[in-house]
């Protein structure tokens, strides 16, 4: 609440997630609804949906209603000079909706941290997300990837670089029996692609997954990348709500590192989805590093998606001889007791409200309650 | 208290064969054998609901989280590609898509190839695979008839038997992929069930491996 007005979930979400985001010392980048078209067509596989919203300006040049604020943040920050830029932002951004094929406006809140990223950012970019995910519901999981220890292993399984898209496709889907399949199309040794089957099946607490991880990947990925990730995940407080599945896959073009996507329980799709992208960060000729993630607030409309059971408190039908005065002071005297009022010339059809007054010729009437 | 697992299931025979491996694999609800023309069927001992859904729609339901679980067509999954987990081959419903043509077909290529079918997406990445330009015709049913009309010089299709392009003079020209029902689960459901559905994964493995033989 603020004041005496509810917010709705969305916007209270919104709220608390950017004074988690200022508590945090990240300050709010505000940005233009409109970018140069070039930049999304230089970057396409990094946009979740194909589409982008395109049109001529007044000089001529495509520009395009904004289907992503990362792209546009490595874009128009300054170089960090060997610090970290901490930024996060609250806007609208204009994609595909998978599911329904059309345009669709989306508000997304989100971080993005920029410039000499040590360990200790992942870490807290991590920590904030399972922060930001808590204030959403409090059933959620975060389930956490790394895409460095997924590319040493299909090294591993020494994949042609033209099938590498498909495997990891299959990864991001559990399909272990396609996975199967194209291995062996690919002839790839039986205990090479047992390495990449269980590490497929692995889904669960850090725990388990690291005792699992430690079994099969000793000589296989990097000790160092190995050992970073455990640290890392293993430093989280809320460990409990973190699921190592390494089927959180990104376009390896872009991405690199730790990956992760947010899940809460009553909505059918990720509702967080971030990680580090370094490899954009050097296509778009930044010597700096990044992690960043955003919560996609349109998924949140399915979560405790309650009808108020009235649409007004009061409703007032004034008829044409009643003073102006008379009927502002009689609404005012209502609303001072924390009641919203409607005034109306005739009475409603299809409004739900609690009581319902005439005034006719300055009397005032009680006609109907329903509360 | 065991959480609910809703499960959408193919109509048809199918739809049938699966629900008998679900049935094996201990999620049974006997009201879903009884004629009639109910949908919805529920065994609350078992902490199951299952839905009958047409076959094109499964994927819908379970990538809208409507059905945490669900039986659908590869077919399907290829055409539409919903954001799902693909968890097990069920090894049953086994068919392949196609390209079928009429017995004197001979791919020219210096024209454009017309290809009527109802799988859109699956021929346009086909044939963008193979660099060959072609025009979709897309048509929602009696596909076969299109090329003895000449609306189109190919179909691409299902074929199970065969009977069917058979029997219309058709044959068929080359294999796009095998086709087989695959149990598909919502990202989200399969994080807040994992328990559930990670042993009904286990269990209908065992019997689609039994299919295989």
């Amino acid at each position: 609440m603020i004041g005496n007005f509810p917010l709705n979930s969305n916007e209270e979400i919104i709220f608390s997630l950017r004074s988690l985001f200022e508590s945090y010392g990240y300050s709010l980048y505000k940005m233009s609804k409109f970018e140069e078209y070039d930049l999304y067509s230089k970057n396409k596989e990094f946009l979740i949906s194909d589409g982008v919203i395109a049109f001529t300006d007044t000089n001529g040049k495509l520009m395009a209603l904004k289907p992503d604020v990362t792209l546009s943040i490595v874009k128009n920050t300054a170089n960090s000079k060997g610090m970290i830029q901490k930024l996060y932002y609250n806007e609208n951004v204009y994609r595909v909706s998978k599911s329904s094929h059309n345009f669709k406006e989306i508000m997304q809140v989100g971080l993005e941290c920029i410039g000499k990223i040590d360990s200790f950012s992942v870490f807290e970019v991590l920590t904030l997300a399972l922060k930001s995910l808590s204030l959403v519901s409090q059933s959620y999981i975060l389930d956490v990837s790394s895409l460095d220890i997924l590319k040493g292993v299909l090294d591993f399984l020494n994949v042609p670089n033209g099938f590498r898209a498909d495997i990891i496709h299959y990864i991001g889907e559990k399909n272990q029996h396609e996975l199967a399949r194209l291995c062996s199309e690919l002839q790839i040794p039986t205990e090479r692609y047992a390495v990449l089957k269980e590490l497929v099946s692995i889904n669960g607490s850090p725990e388990s997954a690291f005792d699992k991880m430690n079994g099969i990947l000793k000589g296989v990925v990097d000790e160092n990348t190995l050992s970073e990730f455990e640290n890392i995940i293993n430093a989280l407080d809320d460990r409990k709500c973190v699921n190592i599945d390494f089927s959180v896959v990104d376009d390896i073009n872009y991405y690199n590192g730790i990956v992760f996507k947010g899940f809460v329980e009553g909505v059918p799709n990720s509702v967080l989805s971030g990680g580090r992208y370094d490899s954009l960060m050097k296509k778009m000729k930044r010597s700096e590093k990044a992690i960043g993630f955003a919560v996609y607030l349109d998924m949140l409309e399915h979560l405790n998606a309650k009808r108020e059971e009235y649409d007004v408190d009061t409703v007032i039908v004034y008829d044409g001889q009643t003073d102006f005065d008379f009927l502002q002071k009689t609404a005012d005297g209502i609303r001072k007791e924390n009641n919203s009022v409607l005034l109306l010339n005739d009475r409603p059809e299809d409004i739900r409200y609690k009581r319902l007054i005439k005034i006719i010729n300055g009397e005032v009437t009680d006609i109907e309650t329903n509360a | 208290m065991k959480q609910m697992l809703n499960v959408a299931l193919p109509k048809g025979r199918l739809g049938e064969k699966v629900y008998s491996m679900f049935e094996k694999a201990g999620y049974p609800c006997p009201a879903i054998k009884e004629a009639g023309r109910k949908l919805i069927f529920e065994n609350k001992s078992c902490a199951v609901r299952y839905f009958w859904v047409k076959p094109s729609d499964v994927a819908i339901y379970v990538e809208r989280g409507a059905a945490d679980i669900g039986v659908a067509g590869k077919d399907i999954l290829l055409e539409y590609e919903p954001d799902i987990y693909e968890l097990l081959d069920l090894n049953t419903g086994k068919c392949k898509m196609a390209v079928a043509a009429k017995k004197d077909f001979r791919d020219d290529n210096g024209r454009t190839l017309r290809v009527a079918t109802k799988f859109s997406n699956i021929a346009a990445g086909y044939y963008m695979s193979k660099g060959r330009d072609i025009d979709i015709i897309h048509l929602n049913g009696s596909i076969e008839i299109a090329p003895i009309l000449g609306l189109s010089d190919v179909i691409v299709d299902i074929v199970e038997t065969g009977t069917t392009l058979k029997e219309n003079d058709l044959k068929i020209i080359e294999t796009i992929v095998p086709i087989s029902a695959r149990f598909i689960a919502n990202k989200s459901s399969y994080k807040f069930k994992y328990n559930a559905i990670d042993s009904l994964v286990k269990n209908l493995a065992r019997q689609a491996e039994d299919n295989c033989d």
